[in-house]
């Protein structure tokens, strides 16, 4: 099995398969990943094989999955620790950000945090409330987190690989919304580097960048703008931390206007930290100020309302038309 | 012994605390009235605590926990002793040295010498210990460099010593966060089919932290090979034990289904004795326990603090009549005919730690501005790479000047 259609969700549970068949010292750990294989089945069958010592059912305290991840790792294990849903990771807030982060630097790198949190985030799937945030600005902003999001199902199962082989924590955004969607998986593709962005359609008039769930969105909104007769570039940032802004560079150096494309709310989000970096790096090159399509500051609303939130083809095409208008 | 898991590991014997443990009550000056007060509580007998020496140097019988220490020699004794004046000596030079600007900060473990130095002195080398800020003496029992711990109260750094060479983890701030490292840390030992333990240091103020409740539920459903070290020093800053809880400390480790016992933590005869206990619990696969060391913060929270805004003279002066070292010399000198040279030669050998300690923590050069840059990351990120090109730009432009 070299190449396989299969959905993002079954990715990562290949993915995690195959890190516990090469690495003993990986394990699996969160709330019901374990007999009942997660609440969206993304570690289904694990627990089965691999049995409880590697798969492990966490009591329903999202700090201590992430404080005793870290104690396992100090101890040499490679926990990949799953938050149920986006809005529950904030319990465990702390230990990421006062430990998790900051632990390689305060012992001068005599020790590292192999830890990967992976979290199903973002809306579209008509949940209750905390069950469809995009928090990932929330944690960009600490040094010593990566923070990844693939957006398709081959990115979501070699950018999980690389995760767990990252020696430092990495915070790996799965959008939930897009599990179902099917994907070509080449399992012994070589792949990129995890942090490098990647431009997955080509386009002279104007560049999108976007990462997880909006990708798909974008490169819908190239489709109906080419049949206007624009040509837009589209760009899937795949980490949000590092942050490849060559990529964007040479993207918007070509095109002269970026618009940037998120779930989250944009107000201090990372569209706000592009168009200030991407303003600094093209100054005289962009035609048009960096626009941003995102969410509203105001609490992520309930679900008859999200398609209203979230950004959808009109938005970012209205944000098109503004940025050509210029 | 073998353990092939978590699993495997056999289950508690008993759910039963410790309370019932034969051992001398709870000191009456030292005792908080007002807890009892406030738990509404019926008139239950004071929690009692285990002791082996009483205030006054002598040594009493306890069923229980003799048999952890039957074996201890004079020497040995003497040992302890070294130990809880040479940490208190460091102690003392590194307030002076706050005091003289050559630290920004120093946490006093001024008071608990006994039971760092007994929970640290019942550990194995390959067991793995799990501090917050204020363990000097037990970092002094791991054999780590009393001058490592000043980097991080100097400003040079913010731990930097390395956890696995001492299996001394580097101090925690954030208050108990550190308990749930150490239950991680345990479940891992368990894995590993190892039989090393883990000791989880905090105190009492921490004991509120959702952390260390949770650390205990994890460690109890995991059968962690965890001890839970709770040093009650009756104060976290200026808030007193009955604003953090309604019941002594230890019992809370019945409700999460393990052992809790309260131990005279000025005693440090007992505190080796109930580590140990609580150590080759671990090490049989029964799982974690909770040992509350009763003792005082004589100094203040840290030399920022001032502890006469909170707290009355008259119960400092009652904790000092029930001082550590004291005791131990009391009982060496009745005991053990340990006669005014070795006390001597162990205070001349502490005069020559502090000026050792002086000197070294004078001598510790700022780091380099690069350092800012250095470890954020162990596989490199983009950013920090910038970063420090545009830092070096910006400090080489005023070389650039300074070259015109």
């Amino acid at each position: 099995m070299a190449a396989e259609k299969m959905a993002l969700a079954k990715a990562i549970n290949e993915s995690l398969r195959r890190a516990l068949e090469s690495d003993p010292k990986v394990l699996i750990m969160g709330e019901d990943v374990g007999k009942l294989g997660g609440v969206f089945r993304v570690t289904d069958g694990l627990y089965k094989d691999f049995g409880e010592e590697r798969v492990i059912d966490t009591p329903l305290a999202e700090s201590g999955i992430i404080g005793t991840a870290i104690g396992l790792a100090l101890r040499g294990y490679r926990p990949v620790a799953e938050i149920q849903f986006d809005g529950f990771v904030f319990p465990a807030y702390d230990q990421i950000v006062t430990q998790l982060a900051k632990m390689h630097a305060r012992a001068l790198g005599k020790v590292k945090l192999p830890v990967v949190v992976r979290i199903p985030y973002g809306g579209g799937i008509g949940a209750v409330e905390h069950h469809s945030e995009s928090p990932e600005a929330l944690f960009a902003h600490v040094a010593g987190l990566k923070i990844v999001s693939p957006s398709n199902a081959s990115d979501a199962y070699w950018m999980l690989q690389q995760a767990i082989q990252s020696d430092d924590p990495v915070i790996f955004f799965e959008p939930k919304r897009r599990y179902w969607d099917k994907g070509e998986v080449n399992t012994e593709a070589i792949p990129g580097p995890l942090h490098k962005a990647r431009v997955v359609r080509e386009g002279t008039d104007l560049t999108l960048v976007a990462y997880g769930p909006m990708v798909k969105l974008c490169q819908e909104v190239a489709d109906a703008a080419a049949e206007e007769g624009k040509s837009l570039e589209v760009v899937d940032l795949r980490s949000v931390s590092p942050l490849d802004f060559d990529t964007i560079q040479a993207s918007v150096e070509k095109t002269r206007r970026l618009v940037v494309v998120h779930e989250a709310p944009v107000f201090f989000g990372t569209g706000a930290e592009i168009a200030a970096r991407i303003t600094e790096r093209c100054f005289y090159h962009l035609e048009a100020p960096v626009l941003r399509v995102g969410g509203y500051h105001a609490p992520y609303p309930p679900a008859r309302l999200e398609e209203t939130y979230l950004p959808d083809l009109d938005r970012v095409l209205d944000a098109v038309d503004r940025s050509l208008a210029y | 012994m073998t353990v092939e898991s978590t699993t495997a590991r056999t289950p508690r014997r008993s759910t039963r605390s410790k309370t019932g443990a034969t051992g001398t009550k709870t000191a009456g000056a030292g005792s908080r009235a007002g807890t009892r007060k406030s738990s509404g509580t019926k008139k239950s007998a004071d929690p009692e605590l285990v002791q082996l020496l009483t205030p006054e140097g002598k040594r009493v019988k306890n069923a229980e926990y003799d048999k952890y220490v039957a074996g201890i020699t004079a020497e040995e004794l003497r040992g302890l002793y070294r130990d809880m004046v040479l940490t208190r000596r460091f102690d003392s030079e590194a307030t002076s040295l706050q005091r003289q600007g050559e630290l920004g900060l120093w946490a006093s473990l001024l008071g608990q010498e006994a039971a760092q130095i007994g929970s640290g002195r019942a550990l194995r080398d390959d067991d793995y210990v799990f501090p917050t800020y204020r363990e000097h003496g037990v970092a002094w029992c791991r054999g780590v460099d009393p001058v490592n711990l000043l980097g991080m109260f100097r400003g040079v750094n913010n731990g930097g010593w390395d956890p696995n060479s001492n299996n001394f983890h580097l101090y925690t701030i954030v208050i108990g966060s550190q308990t749930l490292h150490a239950t991680g840390y345990a479940m891992g030992v368990a894995k590993d089919g190892a039989d090393s333990a883990v000791i989880a240091y905090f105190g009492d103020g921490a004991s509120s932290q959702g952390d260390v409740n949770e650390a205990f539920t994890y460690s109890a459903v995991y059968n962690a090979p965890v001890v839970f070290f709770c040093q009650n020093n009756q104060w976290a800053i200026s808030e007193p034990t009955e604003k953090q809880t309604r019941v002594p400390l230890y019992q809370r480790a019945r409700g999460f289904g393990f052992p809790g016992v309260r131990v005279d933590g000025n005693d440090v005869l007992a505190c080796l004795a109930v580590t140990r206990w609580a150590l080759e619990r671990a090490r049989g696969g029964e799982g974690p326990t909770l040992v509350e060391a009763y003792t005082y913060r004589m100094g203040a929270h840290t030399t920022s603090d001032d502890p006469t805004r909170y707290r009355s003279e008259e119960e400092r002066l009652a904790w000092e009549a029930k001082d550590p070292i004291l005791r131990l010399r009391r009982h060496l000198e009745t005991a053990h005919r340990t006669d005014e040279t070795f006390f001597a030669n162990v205070e001349a050998e502490s005069e020559a730690l502090g000026r050792r300690v002086r000197e070294a923590v004078r001598a510790m050069p700022d780091p380099d501005g690069f350092a800012i840059f250095e470890h954020v990351y162990a596989d490199g990120h983009a950013l920090v790479d910038e970063e420090r090109a545009q830092f070096a730009a910006y400090q080489a432009s005023f070389a650039d000047a300074e070259g015109v």
